[in-house]
C-alpha cells in the first residue's frame, strides 16, 4: 500500500520523490484528481493534465495553484473581473515561470475578489468562494480561492497576493499558512495590478515550512521589475526557533478594541505558548497603526484608479460600443465590466487624486505611511517580531457585511500597518473559536523572513493545529 | 492704436534614438508593418511593468548639458492620466514636479525644464482629412507608442515668428550634433508646439496665450505662428479678447482652428509612478554625459570665425544651421586650403539655404557645389549660369561641369561671338543705341537685356556693357 500523497506536507512530498516513493505521474494524476472535486468555486481553471516544467527542480514536480491574477500564458487569467473574461495573456508572470522552472508546474487557477479588492471573495465576478469549514461562510479575501483550495486539500499549496492582507487574512480564516513576503523581494511582473506600491506574491500552503520552501524559490531581482531587488539573505530551509530570549512585541494599538473575544482567546494562549517556549512577551507601541486603514484607502484606490485605466475594451477583455464615440466605448465597457466594489475604489481613487485635492488626500496619505514606517522602525529597535491576531473575526457569514463596506474594510485592520511599511508578515492558524480557525500574525522587519518564519514554525509545533475538518472527502 | 508685441514660448518634443523604446525592449523603427514593434509593456497589457531605458536618460543629460541646463541627482517618473485611444494603460509615463534637467539657456532664450516621458501610439482615422472629425473609424499603430521622447519647454522669450524659426532651427542643430535624434520634423521625430501671447510693448506682464499645435516644417512654424499672431491682433484691436485655447493650424489652408474645448478639459492627476523607481544621477553618469558632448553651435561659429575669416553672422548662420555648416565645412574642404572660403560661404547661405528646406534630402552634395564653384572662380561661366546649374543639380544631380558641357553654359566674353551678339542688339534698337550715343546711359538696360537674351546669361554684365559704349563711341 502506498503513501496517501494528499496526507503529505509538500516539505514530505518533496522528500518522497527525490528518494523515488513517489512517481511524478503519480503525484500529478492523484492531485488533478483532487482539484476536479472543487465543489467551493474555489478553482477557476484546472489543467488538464500537469505540464513538467524543471523537472529536477527543488520543488520535486509539487504542483501549484496560482491565483487567478496571475497572468499565465493560454491558461484564462481574469483577475476575478467579467471585463477580463476568457483573457487569455500571450506571457506568463515571473513568479510563475521561476516556480515552474523550480518544480512547482501549473495545476489550477484559484478565484478571487475582482482585482484583489474584497475580503470574503464575494466580489469576484464569477461567484463567491466557500469556505470549507463552514459553506454559509467566506473564506477571506482577496486570495480566498487559495486559501480555500490549500485548506480544502485541492492543491497541496498555492500563490496568492496581498495588497492590505490578501494572503494573510483568508489564511487565517481558512485555517492555513500564509506568507506576505518583503514588498520587492518577488517580481511583480505579470501580476494583474491593483495597487503597485502595495501588491506582493507569497505563498498559502498547509505547514510553515512549505511557505518557506516555495518562498525560497520565488525570490529575486527582476529586470523586468524595476522595484524588485535580491533579497540579502538566502532563503533558508525552515527550522523552528529556539524561541529563548525572542523579544515579541504586542502593539495595543492592532489588538485592543474590534478584536472578537473568541480571537482574542486564542491570542493570548498563543502569547503563553511563547512565553512558555522562552519567548518575551512585551506591549510594543505602534502610535499611527490606527491611521493605517485610512492611509490605506486613499492610497490603495488612488493607484488602482490609474492600474485599471488600461482595461478600456480597446485592445483586449471585454468591450461594449453602443456606438457612441470613443468615450461612449470606454464608459459601456466600464459600467458592464466592473463589479460594485471595483467602480466605488475606482472613483475614491480618481477623486483623491483630483487636483485641488491631492495634498490633502493622496499627500497626506503618503506621510502616514511614511509615519508608519517610522513606528515599526522603532519597534523593531527594542523587539525581535510584532505580533497582532491576523483577523479581528473569524470567518463570518456569506452576504453579512457587503451592504457595509466600512465594516468590510475593518476586516484588514491588523494586516494593512505591515503591507503600508512593506515589512514581511505570517499568519499561521493558532486554532478555532466556535469550530472556526483563527490567525495568528507574526511581523518582522524587512527581509527578516527567515526568522518570521522559524519564529512560526516553533508556535507551530506546539500549537498542533489540525485542519483536517476542512478536508474535502 | 496700442503697438502690440508677440511672447512666444515652445515646446518642443525630440523622438531619442535609442536603440529600445522608453521602457521596454521593443525597437522603434520608422515605417514598419503596424503593431508589428510591440510586446506586453508597450501595449499596456495587464500585469506587465515598465523599466527606464538608461540610454535615454543618458541622452537627455547630454540634451540637458547643451543646453546648459541644470541635471537633477534625482528625478522622478510621474503618470498623467487620461483616456484616449492611443495611450494603451490609460496613462502617460513622463515627469512633472521632478524632471531631470530645468534651468538652462541657449541664444536668447531661457530653457524652463527638459524632462522624459514615452510617445504615444500612431492613430489613423478613416476620414478624407485624416483628422477625427468626420472618420467612421479609427485603427491604432503602437509601434511608435513608447518611443522615448525628450520635451524641451522654452520661457516665453521669442519675439517673432522668424525668431522662433530660427531658434528652433538652431535646436535641431544642436540636438543633432549630439547624436541623440534624428531630428526629422518630417517623420515627427521633431515637433513644435507654440504658446502665444501679445501684450502691448513696454508690459510685463503677459497677455492671454494660446497653444498652437501641428506645425510640421519649419517653413509651418514660422507660417503658423505669423497666422496666430495676426488673429490676436486683429481680435485684440477689434475690441475682443483671446480666448485660452489649443489651435491646430492647418499647413494646406494656412487656417487655425479650435480643439473641442471638450479635449482640453483634462485633469491628469498625475502622482509618482509606483512601478518606478526615481532616477538617481551619480557623478560618473553626468562625466559620461559631458565625455561624449561634441562641439556644440557657438563653439563652431567662433571656429567659422577664426579658420575662414568668416563675418560673425554669417559664420553664425551657418553653424546654427547644421546642415549648412555640414554643407559649408565639406565642400570648403574639397575646394581646399588656397580657395576662397568666403565665397562658398556666401553660396552656402544664400544660394543653397534659399533652394532647400531646411531637413530635406532634395538638396545639392558638396563635390557637385565645389565643382561648381570652382568654375565661377575659374570664371568659366556667369553668376547667372551658376544660378541656373544649382537648380538643375539640386533637381536632379549630376554634375556641373557635364551640365556646361553638354548644354554648352559657358561664358562668352571677348570672342567675335559677343561683338556680334552687340552688334545685333545696336541694330535691332537704333532708337537706343542713339541715346547711348549721346551719353544717356540710362538707354544702355535695353540694349544689354538683348545681349543677354541672345547668349543665354552666358555674358558678364559688365562686358557688355563695355563693349556696348566702346562701339557706339567708335561710331
Ligand atoms: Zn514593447
Amino acid at each position: 500500500m502506498s503513501t496517501d500523497i494528499t496526507k503529505l506536507s509538500v516539505t514530505e512530498t518533496v522528500a518522497a520523490v527525490a528518494a523515488g516513493d513517489i512517481s511524478k505521474a503519480n503525484l500529478h494524476a492523484t492531485w488533478l484528481d483532487r482539484a476536479r472535486l472543487d465543489d467551493l468555486n474555489a478553482l477557476s481553471w484546472v489543467a488538464d493534465r500537469v505540464k513538467l516544467g524543471g523537472e529536477d527542480g527543488p520543488l520535486g514536480g509539487v504542483p501549484l495553484g496560482v491565483k487567478d491574477l496571475f497572468c499565465t500564458e493560454g491558461v484564462p487569467s481574469q483577475s476575478g473581473s467579467k471585463i477580463l473574461e476568457g483573457y487569455l495573456p500571450p506571457y506568463t508572470a515571473t513568479v510563475v515561470e521561476a516556480l515552474t522552472e523550480a518544480g512547482a508546474p501549473l495545476i489550477a487557477k484559484t478565484h478571487q475578489d475582482e482585482f484583489a479588492m474584497g475580503s470574503s471573495n464575494e466580489n469576484c465576478a464569477f461567484g463567491p468562494v466557500l469556505n470549507p469549514w463552514d459553506r454559509g461562510r467566506v473564506p477571506g479575501g482577496s486570495s480566498g480561492g487559495s486559501a480555500a483550495a490549500v485548506a480544502a486539500g485541492l492543491v497541496p499549496w498555492a500563490l496568492g497576493t496581498d495588497t492590505g492582507g490578501s494572503i494573510r487574512q483568508p489564511a487565517a480564516l481558512c485555517g492555513v499558512v500564509g506568507l506576505k513576503p518583503t514588498y520587492g523581494s518577488v517580481s511583480r511582473y505579470g501580476m494583474i495590478a491593483f495597487a503597485s506600491s502595495l501588491d506582493q506574491a507569497g505563498p498559502i500552503t498547509r505547514t510553515v515550512a512549505d511557505a518557506g520552501l516555495l518562498y525560497s524559490q520565488m525570490t529575486g531581482k527582476d529586470p523586468r521589475d524595476a522595484t524588485s531587488v535580491e533579497h540579502p539573505d538566502s532563503v533558508e530551509p525552515v527550522v523552528p526557533m529556539d524561541l529563548t530570549g525572542v523579544r515579541l512585541g504586542v502593539p495595543e494599538e492592532l489588538t485592543g478594541e474590534g478584536v472578537e473575544p473568541g480571537v482574542r482567546e486564542a491570542f493570548e494562549a498563543t502569547l503563553d505558548l511563547a512565553r512558555s517556549l522562552g519567548a518575551t512577551v512585551a506591549p510594543c507601541p505602534l502610535p499611527h497603526a490606527p491611521h493605517a486603514l485610512s492611509a490605506y484607502y486613499l492610497i490603495a484606490p488612488a493607484e488602482c484608479s490609474s492600474n485599471l485605466a488600461r482595461l478600456d475594451g480597446v485592445r483586449f477583455g471585454l468591450r461594449v460600443d453602443p456606438d457612441e464615440g470613443l468615450d461612449g466605448m470606454y464608459g459601456a465597457t466600464r459600467a458592464a465590466g466592473f463589479g460594485r466594489e471595483v467602480r466605488r475604489r475606482i472613483m475614491l481613487g480618481t477623486y483623491a487624486l483630483s487636483s485641488g485635492y491631492y495634498d490633502a488626500y493622496y499627500g497626506r496619505a503618503q506621510r502616514v505611511r511614511t509615519l508608519i514606517s517610522q513606528d515599526f522602525d522603532t519597534a523593531f529597535e527594542d523587539f525581535d517580531a510584532i505580533v497582532t491576531p491576523t483577523s479581528p473575526s473569524v470567518a463570518f457569514e456569506l452576504g453579512s457585511k457587503t451592504a457595509d463596506p466600512l465594516s468590510m474594510y475593518l476586516s484588514d485592520f491588523c494586516t494593512v500597518p505591515m503591507s503600508l511599511a512593506g515589512i514581511p508578515a505570517i499568519s499561521i492558524p493558532n486554532g478555532l473559536s466556535d469550530g472556526l480557525p483563527v490567525g495568528f500574525q507574526i511581523a518582522g522587519p524587512a527581509f527578516s523572513e527567515n526568522r518570521i518564519l522559524g519564529i512560526a514554525a516553533a508556535l507551530e509545533d506546539g500549537l498542533k493545529f489540525d485542519g483536517s475538518p476542512a478536508w474535502i472527502a | 492704436m496700442i503697438e502690440l508685441e508677440p511672447v512666444i514660448g515652445l515646446e518642443i518634443h525630440v523622438q531619442l534614438a535609442t536603440r529600445t523604446k522608453m521602457f521596454c525592449g521593443c525597437e522603434p523603427v520608422f515605417g514598419e508593418d503596424p503593431n508589428t514593434r510591440t510586446c506586453p509593456v508597450c501595449l499596456g497589457l495587464p500585469g506587465a511593468l515598465p523599466v527606464i531605458n538608461e540610454r535615454a536618460v543618458d541622452f537627455g543629460l547630454r540634451l540637458g548639458l547643451a543646453l546648459g541646463c541644470e541635471l537633477a541627482d534625482r528625478s522622478i517618473f510621474h503618470r498623467k492620466n487620461y483616456f484616449y485611444a492611443d495611450l494603451p494603460k490609460g496613462y502617460q509615463i513622463s515627469q512633472f514636479d521632478e524632471p531631470l534637467c530645468s534651468g538652462g539657456f541657449l541664444d536668447g532664450v531661457r530653457i524652463h525644464r527638459v524632462h522624459l516621458e514615452e510617445d504615444a501610439a500612431k492613430l489613423v482615422h478613416s476620414s478624407a482629412s485624416g483628422r477625427i472629425q468626420g472618420a467612421d473609424s479609427s485603427v491604432v499603430d503602437f509601434n511608435r507608442g513608447g518611443t522615448p521622447l525628450a520635451e524641451i519647454v522654452t520661457e516665453p522669450d521669442i519675439g517673432s515668428a522668424a525668431q522662433a524659426r530660427e531658434w528652433l532651427s538652431l535646436l535641431r542643430t544642436t540636438v543633432k550634433s549630439l547624436g541623440i535624434s534624428d531630428v526629422s520634423m518630417e517623420e515627427g521625430s521633431l515637433r513644435c508646439d507654440a504658446n502665444i501671447s501679445l501684450r502691448p510693448v513696454g508690459e510685463t506682464t503677459l497677455g492671454t496665450k494660446t497653444e498652437l499645435k501641428n506645425m510640421n516644417s519649419f517653413r509651418f512654424v514660422e507660417k503658423g505662428i505669423e497666422a496666430e499672431i495676426e488673429r490676436q491682433r486683429e481680435l485684440i484691436q477689434s475690441g475682443g479678447t483671446v480666448v485660452q485655447e489649443t489651435l491646430h493650424f492647418d499647413p494646406r489652408s494656412g487656417s487655425l482652428t479650435a480643439l473641442r474645448s471638450k479635449e482640453e478639459a483634462h485633469d491628469y492627476r498625475y502622482f509618482p509612478e509606483p512601478d518606478l523607481l526615481p532616477v538617481a544621477v551619480g557623478p560618473e553618469m553626468i562625466k559620461a554625459a559631458q565625455d561624449s558632448l561634441p562641439e556644440l553651435p557657438a563653439a563652431r561659429a567662433s571656429r567659422y570665425e577664426d579658420d575662414f575669416g568668416l563675418t560673425a553672422e554669417l559664420a553664425q548662420r551657418l553653424a546654427f544651421n547644421g546642415d549648412l555648416g555640414d554643407l559649408f565645412e565639406a565642400t570648403a574642404a574639397i575646394r581646399g586650403a588656397g580657395s576662397d572660403a568666403k565665397l562658398v560661404a556666401t553660396w552656402v547661405n544664400g544660394e543653397v539655404s534659399s533652394r532647400v528646406e531646411e531637413g530635406s534630402d532634395q538638396t545639392v552634395e558638396p563635390e557637385a557645389l565645389a565643382e561648381l564653384l570652382g568654375l565661377l572662380e575659374d570664371d568659366k561661366i556667369t553668376t547667372a549660369a551658376a544660378r541656373g546649374i544649382l537648380d538643375t543639380v539640386i533637381e536632379q544631380g549630376g554634375s556641373p561641369a557635364a551640365l556646361v558641357e553638354s548644354q554648352g553654359l559657358e561664358k562668352v566674353g571677348g570672342g567675335d561671338e559677343l561683338s556680334a551678339a552687340v552688334d545685333a542688339a545696336i541694330a535691332s534698337d537704333p532708337e537706343a543705341a542713339a541715346k547711348v550715343a549721346a551719353g544717356e546711359q540710362k538707354a544702355l538696360g535695353p540694349l544689354v537685356g538683348l545681349v543677354m537674351k541672345a547668349t543665354q546669361g552666358r555674358a558678364d554684365g559688365g562686358e557688355v556693357r563695355a563693349l556696348i559704349i566702346s562701339k557706339l563711341a567708335g561710331s
